[in-house]
Formats: structure tokens, C-alpha cells, sequence
């Protein structure tokens, strides 16, 4: 079952998303602040994080950069406000997905589920037709893409890239060129069962393209094509 | 309907290019109206003085000479005088004149007609010249055209000296004589005053412009200020110079947009007040309700092994929970809504994946018919369509009856509209409530009230619809039901990619709706018209595709 850390200042909420994730057979560790949260971290070990936005002290963009920086482990931000700032901001500070309080235990359930699912690469059969070919090593530009050993370089160093971002990428350079909407990326790359945010599949281009391109201003490896939505190339 | 509009514009365009619709236009076109008029006049008032004073004093000066040769050659002439004695008295009135270059014809009563044609010029005389003169014995002058040419004509008649009383004599002098040199004369002051008047004409464009421009540039100032508010820059202000009427405008305008300025900035205050306090109160009461609802579950699965009384609280407790989570969620949504902060985040979707997405997610699969023609893209925000068609959905399986029908209307090309029909098979709603069903809070059964929902749903449905720039319509099908309509409006070029790139989609999702049975747009009109017959053979549609996805 996975371990999930959950790092939220309220004692109420603490203790009431603890009940409910252990009843479903997480093995969940609490801290009531971001600190303690990273405190926790390395002896704890989680499979995933659930992050309160609105912390004492560090808040939550800054503990979700502060975890991004040493491991790629995956996050949910727990947020109160519903805006739309919020949710981008937590976005692009590198959370894998985002959850609107109040939230019941099953939707905490599935959410943490899905996160997890799509952030397993995909070792194991999911790798999808592009295997079978005997050079899984792909090269675009400095940009060097290992299929099979989900290794990213660029210029001879390896990316640290997230999985989400990962995903991405693997899923965009298998075919270079083609155009996919914000929505067949949702589709395809995040494999929502409950209904995406198109915001999502924004913040994790950003952030792959503060990764892999020279200038993010203007990339050259994932390309905006204004009105509709990205595409991996041409070079 | 479009063609028409476009072919229409150009013709209206070269009409207003054709006339001189500008100000400044105008108050040149006035100015040398106003020139030309006043040129005109003096020039003709002018010329009609000097044309009639050269004239009358070459006749005075004439009459004059021809009767000083008159009074001195006529006693001369013999009395009753021979046919060569007047011949003889008009040769040499004749010769007299070489200097006038006139011709002379002299009429004796009762002595014959002369053979005039030995004269260079006959001499006619009109007969209203002859009778004043021989009857009535007095000179008489008449200017006359002839071959184009002016002539004065003088008839004078000869008087009687000899005797004591001044008798008429029966000799009449006429004599002829041409007015070129005059009408050259009066020619030149045409041709001077044309001369004239064109350079002063042209002259008179340049205050004509001057005056424009000094009109027209405070115009033009105000015109740039007023558009400059327009877009927002509220601070933007008229420089008012000297005490005229533009200077009051400009004062006016200044006056305008403070007091603009001023309420607005109210306005954004209050605006981020309202949208800090939904903000706020969001927080506070998601707060505990997280934690509430976090564990409303574990409520539920413990409440069987509870005594019965403290398990029908705790379902309770449960239930009431999960209403007031949405029941908050969806004040806050209407409260964005109200704060103008909800924002659209356009995308292009496939409509009948997104609705049978808003369907799964519900598992409401299994309760609602659907027609969903594939290939129907459109751009638009697919998070708020999902809460279109989520709350229609539910409205309608809660307070109408099953079987409920999604109706997706696939926009024919240059439409420029989708259609969307949530159609169910209950008694249909009470016409009276009918006008109201999207107020807020507004129940249509009182005794169901508490039953669902918060009573916002279809409020925020209506909004989430007007965000789109779309509409949405309740009605009552013939024989029971209600059917809701949603239009969202296609931008122009996203009607063109539906019709263009993914029409081999569409090919392909047209021909399993046709072995279904009706065409999707047959379906529709059914439903328009109320049918409700079509549900039972569409049953086995809905499986068909639910199987697919």
C-alpha cells in the first residue's frame, strides 16, 4: 500500500484525511508544517506527497519546490482556494495534480491512485509501440531520449526530469511533428478517469521546457502551436 | 445570411467614400459655397451697372452726333425733296458718320422705297421702332442682335424748323450702327471678373482649411481622449485652452472622466472586496468541511455495525455534510461568477467524448440515452460544460423522469452554433415555474426541496453557459417532459476546421447513428417537436456506444 506524507497545519483536517487514507490501508505519516514535512522525509520514505498550499513558515510552493529539487517524488496539492491563480501557481511550482478541499475520502483515494499509475513509468508493458525497434536511444538536436532506460540527456548530462514530465516528452517525441491539443494530451499522457484541467498539461510543459530547451522563451523542442496546443519538433 | 451582409458593406463604403462626409470636408464645401456666392453676386451686380452705363453713353453720344449732322444737313434738303435729293441727304449723313461707321437710311412719307440693297448694310427697321418714330415723332433706340452681332438701331424723326411752329416733318433718320467695340468693352469685364473670382475662390480654401483645422483639432483631440477611456485609461485628460465653446467642452469631458475615474476605482474596490471575501469565506468554511468530509465515509461504513438510532444520526451527519460541501462549492462558484472572476480556459474538444465523460464520471452511463454524433469539435472550456451538462443531467433525473435524453446536434457548416438538448420523460414543469427555473435558490416543489442540490445548480449552469457567450432555454415538451437547450456560439474559424480537417471523423461517426435508426438531426427536430416515441428505439443506441468507450 503506498505511504503517503501529508503535510496540512489544520489538526482537524490532519487528523480526518489521516483516518480516512489509513481506513483505506495508506500508511500515512502527518506534519503540521512544511519543516517538519521535510524533517520527515528522508526517514519516512512516502510514495507520494499531499501538500497543503496555505502552510505556516515555508509554504506550500515553497516545500513542493524544496522536495522537487532533491527527489522526483510525486505530489498533490490540497488546496482551500479554488482559484484558478492558486492552482496554476502550485502547478507550476511542480505538483502532479491538485485537490479542491473539501474532498471525500474516496476522491483522496482515486486522486492519489491516479497520480501514482501515471507516475510509474512505464517499466512494465506500458511502454507502448515505440519498443520493439532495436534502437530505443533517440536523438533530436542535443536532446538524447533512452526509451528503454527512461533517460533524458542533453549535451552528454542527464535531465533530472519529473515523471509526469517524462511522460510527456517520451509521449510527444514518439512522434515528432504531430500536433496534440491540450485535451489529447490530457487523454493520453495524464489518462484521466475524472475530468482534467488543461491547466495541468500548461504547467508541465513549462516546466519541462525550463529543463531541456536553451531558452523557454522560445523553445525549440516542445513548440506551442497557438490556438490548438503543442508539438515535439521539427528541429 | 452572411453573403448578403458582405456584398452589402463595399456598396455602403463607396457611398460614404463618394460624398464628403468629413467635417472638415463640409466646412471647406461651405466656406467656397459661401465665396463663390458672394463672388457671383458682386461680379453680376457689377457687371450689369458697367454694361449698362458703357452702353448708354455710346447711345447718348450717337443720338447726340447724329442729330448735330441732322440739324445741319437737313436744311440743306429741298422741300418736297426728289427721290435724288434724299439719296443725296443720305450719303451724306452717310460720309458724316465714317467716323461712327454708321449706316444711314432716310425715309421721306410718300416718296418710294429706295432700292436699299446698294447700301454695305440694309437697314431694317422693326416696326414698333418705325411707328414711334413716324407717327409718333419721337427718337426712338432699340439694341438689336443681328448675326450675332449687336447693333444699335436709332430712328429719329426730322422736325420742321422753318415754320413757327415745330412741326413733324415726314423725313425720318434711321441709322445703324454696330456696339462691338462696346460689347468688347463689357466682354473684358467678364473675363476680368472670372479672372477674378477664380484665384479668390481658390484663395479662399486655404482660411477655409485654416478654419477647419482650428475647429477640428480640439475635435480630433476630444475624439482621441474619448477613445482613449474607452480603452480603459481613465486618468486621460484635455488640455482647455482660451474661453470658447471647445474650452467649455473640454472642460466638460475633464469633469466626465474624473467622476468616470472616481467610480470606477469604487467599483474595482468593491469588486475586490467581494472577491476577498468569497476568497475568505471559501477558506474558512472549507476548512473544517475538508476534514468533515474526509471521513464522512468511514461514518457510512461503520454506521451497520452501530445501534440504530446512532446510525441513522450518523448517516445523517454524513449526508448533511456532503450537502453543505457542494452547497458551499457552489456559492463560491456563483460568487466568482458574480466577483467577474471566473475565467474561460478555451480548448478544442471532441463535445460527445466530453459529455460522456461528464456522464462516466457520474455513472449516470447507465440512466441516460444518448445521441452523440462523433468529430463535433469545438473550442471551449471544458471544465465549465462539464457543469452544464452535470447539472441539466441531474436536474433532470432528480426532478423529471427517466428516461433522459442527451441530445448532441452536430452544427451544420456556417452555423456557427452547437446545440446541445437535455430531454427528460417526467411531467414536465409547471409553466408557472417555467420562467424561473435559473433564479438562484428557486425551488419549483417545495416538498422536494431538500431533496437535492442547493438550488443553484441551474444558476450556475445559466452562468457557465453566458460565460461561453451562449444561451440556454427551458421548455415543456408536448406530451410531458422538459427539455433543455443549450446554444454556445462557434467562433467563424472553428466552424471551418469542424467542417474541413476532421470530416473523415465525421463520415466515420455518422454511419453507426444512421443504423440506429434516425439521424441525428431527424432526433432532434423529434424532440423540438416534443416526440417522445423516438426514446424506446434509441435505447439500444446508447449501449452500443457506452460499450465502445
Amino acid at each position: 500500500m503506498p505511504r503517503v506524507l501529508l503535510i496540512e497545519d489544520d489538526a482537524a483536517v490532519r487528523d480526518g484525511v489521516t483516518l480516512a487514507l489509513r481506513r483505506r490501508g495508506h500508511e500515512v505519516a502527518a506534519a503540521a508544517s512544511g519543516e517538519d514535512g521535510l524533517d520527515l522525509l528522508p526517514a519516512f520514505r512516502p510514495d507520494i506527497v499531499l501538500l497543503d498550499l496555505m502552510l505556516p513558515g515555508k509554504d506550500g510552493f515553497e516545500v513542493c519546490r524544496r522536495i522537487r529539487a532533491d527527489r522526483q517524488l510525486p505530489i498533490i496539492m490540497l488546496t482551500a482556494r479554488g482559484d484558478d491563480l492558486d492552482v496554476v501557481l502550485g502547478l507550476e511550482a511542480g505538483a502532479d495534480d491538485y485537490i479542491v478541499k473539501p474532498a471525500r475520502g474516496e476522491v483522496l483515494e482515486a486522486r492519489i491512485r491516479a497520480v501514482l499509475r501515471r507516475t510509474a513509468l512505464p517499466a512494465d508493458g506500458d511502454t507502448g509501440p515505440a519498443e520493439p525497434g532495436p534502437a530505443p536511444v533517440e536523438t533530436y538536436g542535443e536532446l538524447t531520449v533512452d526509451r528503454a532506460g527512461l533517460v533524458v540527456s542533453k549535451g552528454g548530462t542527464d535531465l533530472p526530469l519529473a515523471p509526469s514530465e517524462m511522460k510527456l516528452l517520451l509521449f510527444l517525441s514518439a512522434t515528432p511533428g504531430q500536433v496534440f491539443s491540450r485535451q489529447q494530451l490530457l487523454e493520453h499522457v495524464w489518462e484521466h478517469s475524472y475530468h482534467g484541467d488543461a491547466r495541468l498539461v500548461d504547467a508541465c510543459v513549462m516546466r519541462l521546457r525550463t529543463k531541456i530547451e536553451d531558452t523557454p522563451r522560445s523553445p525549440r523542442y516542445v513548440q506551442t502551436v497557438r490556438g490548438f496546443g503543442y508539438r515535439f519538433g521539427p528541429l | 445570411m452572411k453573403r448578403p451582409r458582405s456584398a452589402g458593406r463595399p456598396r455602403r463604403g463607396t457611398l460614404t467614400r463618394s460624398l464628403p462626409r468629413g467635417l472638415r470636408a463640409r466646412l471647406v464645401v461651405a466656406f467656397l459655397l459661401v465665396a463663390a456666392v458672394s463672388a457671383l453676386t458682386t461680379a453680376a451686380l457689377t457687371y450689369r451697372e458697367a454694361r449698362n452705363a458703357i452702353l448708354q453713353r455710346s447711345q447718348d453720344t450717337a443720338i447726340k452726333d447724329l442729330r448735330g449732322q441732322v440739324n445741319s444737313l437737313a436744311p440743306d434738303l429741298a422741300v418736297p425733296p426728289t427721290r435724288a435729293d434724299v439719296d443725296e441727304f443720305s450719303r451724306q449723313l452717310d460720309r458724316s458718320g465714317k467716323a461712327r461707321d454708321w449706316d444711314v437710311y432716310v425715309q421721306y412719307k410718300g416718296l418710294a422705297e429706295n432700292d436699299r440693297s446698294q447700301l454695305r448694310n440694309p437697314v431694317i427697321v422693326p416696326a414698333e421702332l418705325r411707328e414711334s418714330v413716324e407717327t409718333r415723332h419721337v427718337t426712338a433706340f432699340q439694341r438689336v442682335d443681328r448675326d450675332g452681332e449687336p447693333w444699335l438701331l436709332i430712328g429719329m424723326p426730322v422736325m420742321q424748323s422753318q415754320t413757327e411752329t415745330r412741326t413733324a416733318s415726314p423725313l425720318s433718320v434711321y441709322a445703324q450702327l454696330p456696339l462691338r467695340a462696346e460689347e468688347a468693352n463689357v466682354e473684358a469685364l467678364v473675363s476680368a471678373a472670372q479672372r477674378g473670382a477664380l484665384p479668390v475662390l481658390g484663395l479662399a480654401v486655404v482660411p477655409a482649411l485654416l478654419a477647419a483645422r482650428g475647429v477640428l483639432r480640439p475635435v480630433r483631440g476630444l475624439r482621441q481622449a474619448a477613445g482613449r477611456i474607452a480603452e480603459g485609461k481613465l486618468e486621460t485628460r484635455l488640455e482647455v485652452k482660451g474661453a470658447d465653446e471647445l474650452a467649455d467642452l473640454s472642460r466638460t469631458f475633464n469633469d466626465m472622466a474624473a467622476k468616470l475615474e472616481e467610480s470606477v476605482a469604487d467599483l474595482r474596490r468593491m469588486e475586490a472586496n467581494a472577491r476577498r471575501f468569497a476568497a475568505d469565506v471559501s477558506h474558512e468554511l472549507r476548512t473544517p468541511l475538508a476534514a468533515m468530509t474526509a471521513v464522512t465515509d468511514v461514518l457510512d461504513e461503520d454506521a451497520d455495525a452501530l445501534d440504530p438510532d446512532t446510525a441513522s444520526a450518523v448517516r445523517l451527519i454524513s449526508q448533511e455534510t456532503g450537502k453543505l460541501a457542494r452547497m458551499v462549492e457552489d456559492l463560491m462558484e456563483v460568487s466568482r461568477f458574480d466577483a467577474g472572476a471566473a475565467a474561460l480556459h478555451l480548448d478544442e474538444v471532441d463535445v460527445a467524448e466530453t459529455i460522456r465523460k461528464t456522464l462516466q464520471a457520474r455513472a449516470w452511463q447507465g440512466r441516460v440515452c444518448t445521441e452523440l454524433p462523433d468529430g463535433v469539435r469545438a473550442r471551449l472550456d471544458p471544465r465549465r460544460l462539464d457543469v452544464v451538462v452535470a447539472n441539466l443531467v441531474g436536474n433532470a433525473l432528480h426532478h423529471g423522469g427517466e428516461p433522459v435524453r442527451v441530445l448532441l446536434r452536430a452544427p451544420e457548416p456556417g452555423d456557427g452554433r452547437l446545440v446541445i438538448r437535455i430531454v427528460d420523460s417526467g411531467p414536465g414543469i409547471d409553466p408557472e415555474v417555467l420562467p424561473h427555473v435559473f433564479d438562484r435558490f428557486y425551488k419549483a416543489d417545495s416538498a422536494r426541496a431538500r431533496s437535492e442540490g442547493s438550488g443553484l445548480g441551474l444558476a450556475i449552469a445559466m452562468e457557465n453557459v453566458r460565460l461561453h457567450g451562449g444561451t440556454m432555454r427551458a421548455a415543456n415538451c408536448p406530451d410531458g417532459g422538459a427539455v433543455f437547450t443549450v446554444e454556445l456560439p462557434l467562433p467563424e474559424q472553428e466552424t471551418g476546421t469542424a467542417a474541413g480537417p476532421p470530416e473523415a471523423a465525421g463520415e466515420t461517426g455518422r454511419a453507426p447513428a444512421d443504423e440506429n435508426g434516425p439521424a441525428d438531426t431527424d432526433g432532434g427536430q423529434d424532440t423540438a417537436g416534443g416526440g417522445d416515441h423516438p426514446a424506446k428505439s434509441q435505447a439500444a443506441a446508447p449501449a452500443g456506444k457506452a460499450d465502445q468507450t
